[in-house]
């Protein structure tokens, strides 16, 4: 199959998809009030992007899940080698790591809420703290996977921890470091999302949560469709990046 | 020899909690002591206020991880048996996938209100994606020469997907349904603490809210024991189904 039907095919399914959501919106199968028909929904969000606050709200979440992202990824990546450079460090932590790994992220927010009260740091830490785990501990992974001779030749070289970090650890770890962080930009824009519902920080979160409650059902799925471009775009982007940076493995 | 290594970060954290917040006589709205973490989930463990929100959480993660699941994994395996499909479904599907779970709160509110049903629809929809692509390929990777054997020995379509299909994808599809299991549980919880009043989620937020951090901690340390204990018993259910896999294989 070349690549200009394969494409044909996609754009082929991704329409259908439209016109089954216009069948179902146009005959009422699924009640209007709760599913508003696809033109509805782009003049809800062509107007909103013109005339309404949808790009300061898109910005808003934008750059908070970003922000928490980059922190999280550099504090992660930090922390994950700390502790993957040496194995007497991953027999102390690596059980309380794993403890806290399988906790909800969001579960966190009630804490932070109590110590910040309900301040954009607030939020801002709880998406550090809940999207630290898959970079963190993909990095002590990726430490792990590391050759034993390479360690004996770091060894050998007389490397200084540093210099074992920079040269072979985290490069034998980039792997393994980037899908951490591209499962940690997920959790980070879902913690985000949550943390605005509760806090009704602007943003998206809180302006879906505000259409949804005022049955504005428009409003709310130009919310949704920005949110799940806000997914798709950084998950694209963080897979090209991956391609790019990961080109010496193959060869 | 290794357990007592990894016990001793968390115990000196807990002593040196307790320590510092030995000092203050005041009340705290916002933190408690380790002493008054543990006697409040002692409390709520005993007059069965933590079983019941627990029972809460579990029924609406449950109710909506066999809706997700069971749907993922047949859309899955169609899309695997019928690849040109696969062709024209998956660009759609990549679409809507990276769609936040919690982003769908307020719609799922909208339809159904508080309560069980739109937590399980999230928590349904949240399974569904993950399952439907793993089990995808699942499907897709099943070699080659067993369909072909198939064939030769001409079996029908049930016996096709019940002694080839089923038993060769089986690995994989486990493996989803431990991750569906722990997706389950954090989205349900996340659904509660963001919108829906029931369950450990809702229960972590109103304590916060009432100003009692004895209460708070307690619930977050159960949720954490909880998702702890259902992943490790996954992990060695998966172990020991397919180390049974991999010695009826070398029987063979």
């Amino acid at each position: 199959m070349s690549a200009a039907t394969s494409v044909l095919k996609a754009l082929a399914g991704a329409l259908a998809m439209l016109a089954f959501w216009f069948i179902l919106s146009h005959f009422a199968i699924v009640p209007r009030i709760f599913l508003p028909s696809p033109s509805q929904t782009f003049q809800a969000l062509a107007f909103g992007w013109t005339d309404g606050d949808l790009p300061e709200q898109t910005s808003a979440t934008l750059l908070r899940m970003i922000e928490g992202w980059l922190l999280s990824s550099f504090a992660g990546v930090l922390v994950g080698s700390a502790v993957g450079i040496s194995s007497a460090a991953r027999a102390y932590l690596s059980p309380t790591l794993e403890f806290l790994r399988p906790l909800p992220a969001s579960a966190i927010i009630p804490v932070a809420i109590a110590v910040f009260g309900l301040t954009p740091e607030m939020v801002l830490g709880a998406v550090v703290f809940g999207s630290i785990w898959p970079t963190l501990l993909a990095t002590v992974h990726g430490f792990a996977g590391i050759d034993p001779r390479l360690r004996e030749v770091a060894q050998t070289l007389r490397l200084s921890n540093l210099a074992f970090v920079a040269k072979i650890g985290l490069p034998n770890a980039l792997p393994d470091i980037l899908s951490g962080m591209r499962v940690s930009m997920t959790v980070a824009l879902i913690v985000t999302i949550v943390g605005e519902m509760i806090t009704g920080q602007s943003g998206l979160g809180s302006a879906i949560l505000l259409a949804g409650r005022s049955f504005q059902s428009s409003d709310l799925f130009a919310g949704l469709i920005l949110l799940g471009a806000l997914g798709v775009i950084s998950n694209v982007l963080l897979r090209s990046a991956e391609r790019r940076l990961l080109r010496w493995q193959l060869n | 020899m290794k357990t007592w290594r990894g016990l001793v970060v968390p115990a000196v954290a807990i002593l040196l909690w307790e320590a510092a917040l030995h000092g203050v006589r005041t009340q705290s709205d916002t933190i408690a002591a380790p002493s008054a973490v543990l006697a409040s989930l002692w409390r709520l463990l005993s007059d069965g206020t933590l079983l019941r929100t627990t029972f809460e959480t579990l029924t609406a993660s449950c109710l909506g991880l066999a809706l997700g699941f069971g749907t993922g994994v047949l859309a899955g395996t169609l899309l695997g048996i019928f690849p040109r499909a696969a062709a024209y479904l998956l660009t759609p599907i990549e679409l809507i996938r990276p769609i936040p779970s919690v982003a769908l709160i307020p719609l799922s509110l909208m339809a159904y209100g508080f309560g069980l049903s739109m937590e399980a629809a999230i928590v349904a929809f949240a399974t569904f994606w993950p399952t439907l692509i793993l089990s995808h390929t699942a499907i897709a990777a099943i070699d080659m020469r067993l369909i072909e054997v198939a064939r030769l020995l001409r079996l029908g379509p049930i016996a096709r997907v019940t002694k080839i299909l089923i038993p060769a994808a089986m690995p994989r599809i486990l493996t989803a349904l431990r991750l569906a299991i722990g997706l389950a549980l954090v989205v349900a919880v996340t659904v509660e603490i963001a919108a829906n009043p029931q369950g450990l989620g809702y229960a972590l937020i109103i304590a916060q809210q009432s100003l009692r951090p004895g209460d708070m901690l307690a619930t977050l340390i159960w949720v954490g024991i909880l998702g702890w204990g259902l992943n490790a018993l996954l992990v060695m259910l998966e172990r020991r189904l397919s180390s049974e896999q991999v010695q009826t294989m070398s029987e063979v």
